[in-house]
């Protein structure tokens, strides 16, 4: 079966074309003038103005580990999050942690933890993959570098960007 | 021939050209961008200035971008001029020339001003006081449309070529509408000199403004109907000759990349863009000149500031410069306002607009403007 699409019937105003531009020519004049007058304005000028302020709180920037109240790094080395990475952003080195040291019951921890920033496409899964809440997406988003190894962040700089993390941190919060 | 005259005639082209149509192609590029940002909520580009930190300075002094102009003409110089292995060579090579250097030449006849008092002479502010100007200005600048097609051909490329063919089709056909539409002015005018009818106008109200002088009569507000229908038709033909938005088919990034100037790079692609420019600027100082009073002050003519007072005052000639370049910014402005307004046309509607409207309007408008003329004096 088909359908019939009637072509609109155009009045003569519309046919004449010219009343469609001067309203077309009003319509940009408007945002124009709304802009020279200062009330239509939108962009921001970025490097000068920044939103980290007006940042949600479920925003997702640069993914980090975070130890917690007692010092203790919270990731046990489970990997899971390297295995959902869907870029494979993040590499893990686990080692076991030596008998007699402080955290000994955790049994492992990762030697080394790395994450390639250019692979990285910041979609969270890492933080909601992870059964200890030892990897969150900070609101860092201006994450550069001059080089290629600059940009894989390493454990000691995770650590750095992540900070402290106290408390049971809920994981379905819908917000975090 | 006395050597006032020719080394006035000099200074008069290397100012105009260098110091008037250039800074303001330039200008008119930025403004471009800063007119469509604008009007599309952006703020456009305000960063290049003063750059005081190459200086040693802490800060960059902005100035809203006001020297952008420069750096693009500095990117562009710098840009690897590169001549692809498959075009003819010689054809490419005279193609940017061929479309910057019409659009120079017809700025020869466009009056700039009243006349300038200097040193006891009367200087007229025009390079070329030619007793065919409008003619001249159709003749030349219908030359730059070898520029565009001998780029399209010399490509030997598939876009750049029907840019070419399209450019040559839409030139020809609005060249009729433009070269129709102004016949009823210079019925009115009787004249085409165009600083004769600069003059008329000052002294009579413009041809789309008749509020003093001779112009108020029954006649001259008949007039304005068929007037009103010229200047339309103008205007159209005008963005469609100088290839602007609405009627830019020859370039037309959507279909054909960049069009005619496809495989143009650096200062040579620069030329096209200058010329395009120029072209525009011509354009405006041509409607200007024609229907809205050139440089022409509004009662200039009652209020003492008419063409009598710049024969014995040096700074009315000035003002009358001022006020032409005002009308033509105006008019440019009006060029891009309407380029990030309207969508470009399809090929076969602009030809339709050209063949079956704008010519039978324009020829049964120079009967309508002799039918006025005949009857009412």
């Amino acid at each position: 079966m088909s359908y019939v699409v009637e072509r609109p019937k155009l009045t003569l105003a519309e046919r004449m074309y010219f009343p469609s531009i001067l309203k077309g020519l009003s319509i940009t004049f408007g945002h124009l003038f709304r802009f020279v007058t200062g009330k239509g304005k939108v962009t921001m000028s970025y490097p000068e103005e920044k939103w980290d302020d007006s940042l949600p709180e479920h925003y997702r920037g640069a993914p980090t580990l975070v130890t917690d109240e007692h010092g203790r790094e919270r990731c046990v080395a489970c990997q899971l999050c390297e295995f959902i990475c869907p870029p494979r952003a993040i590499t893990i080195l686990p080692e076991p942690i030596p008998a007699g040291e402080a955290f000994a019951k955790v049994e492992k921890r990762p030697k080394a933890f790395e994450i390639d920033m250019i692979r990285c496409i910041y979609c969270g899964m890492c933080e909601e993959v992870c059964p200890e809440q030892a990897i969150f997406l900070r609101k860092d988003y201006a994450i550069t570098g001059t080089s290629r190894a600059e940009m894989v962040h390493d454990k000691t700089r995770l650590y750095q960007l992540g900070g402290v993390r106290e408390g049971l941190v809920n994981k379905w919060n819908p917000l975090k | 021939m006395d050597w006032f005259f020719i080394i006035s005639s000099g200074v008069k082209i290397a100012v105009i050209t260098f110091g008037i149509i250039l800074p303001l192609v330039a200008l008119s590029s930025l403004a471009e961008r800063k007119v469509s940002a604008f009007i599309q909520d952006r703020i456009g580009p305000n960063r290049v200035g003063i750059p005081m930190t190459l200086l040693g300075g802490k800060k960059d002094i902005a100035f809203f971008g006001l020297v952008q102009p420069l750096a693009d003409g500095l990117k562009f110089i710098l840009k690897e001029d590169f001549t692809p292995k498959h075009v003819r060579k010689f054809y490419f090579w005279l193609a940017p020339a061929l479309v910057l250097v019409p659009a120079l030449l017809t700025v020869g006849v466009i009056p700039f001003g009243s006349t300038l008092k200097l040193l006891g002479h009367h200087v007229p502010l025009v390079i070329a006081d030619l007793n065919i100007g409008p003619l001249f200005v159709f003749a030349i600048s219908s030359l730059g449309v070898y520029g565009i097609v001998l780029a399209g051909w010399a490509s030997n490329s598939k876009y750049p070529f029907l840019g070419g063919v399209r450019s040559s089709s839409q030139m020809i056909s609005y060249e009729i509408a433009l070269g129709l539409s102004v016949i009823p002015v210079l019925m009115i005018f009787q004249e085409l000199n165009l600083g004769a009818i600069v003059r008329f106008q000052d002294k009579n109200g413009w041809l789309l403004l008749p509020l003093w002088g001779d112009g108020l009569s029954l006649q001259r507000w008949l007039l304005l109907v068929p007037l009103a229908i010229s200047f339309v038709v103008f205007t159209v033909s005008i963005f469609a000759e100088t290839n602007r938005m609405p009627f830019d088919l020859p370039e037309c990034e959507t279909e054909l990349v960049a069009g005619y100037h496809t495989e143009y790079s650096s200062m040579k692609f620069a030329l096209f863009f200058l010329g395009e420019y120029a072209a525009m600027i011509v354009g405006s100082g041509l409607i200007v000149t024609l229907f809205l009073g050139g440089w022409s002050i509004p009662f200039g003519d009652k209020i003492g500031l008419g063409f009598e007072a710049a024969q014995n005052t040096w700074w009315v000639g000035l003002l009358h410069l001022g006020c032409f370049l005002t009308k033509v910014v105006a008019f440019i402005f009006f060029f891009m306002w309407v380029r990030w307004t309207l969508p470009r046309f399809r090929f076969d509607q602009l030809m339709r607009l050209g063949w079956v409207f704008f010519f039978e309007i324009a020829l049964f408008n120079v009967f309508l403007t002799a039918l006025i003329l005949m009857l009412v004096k």
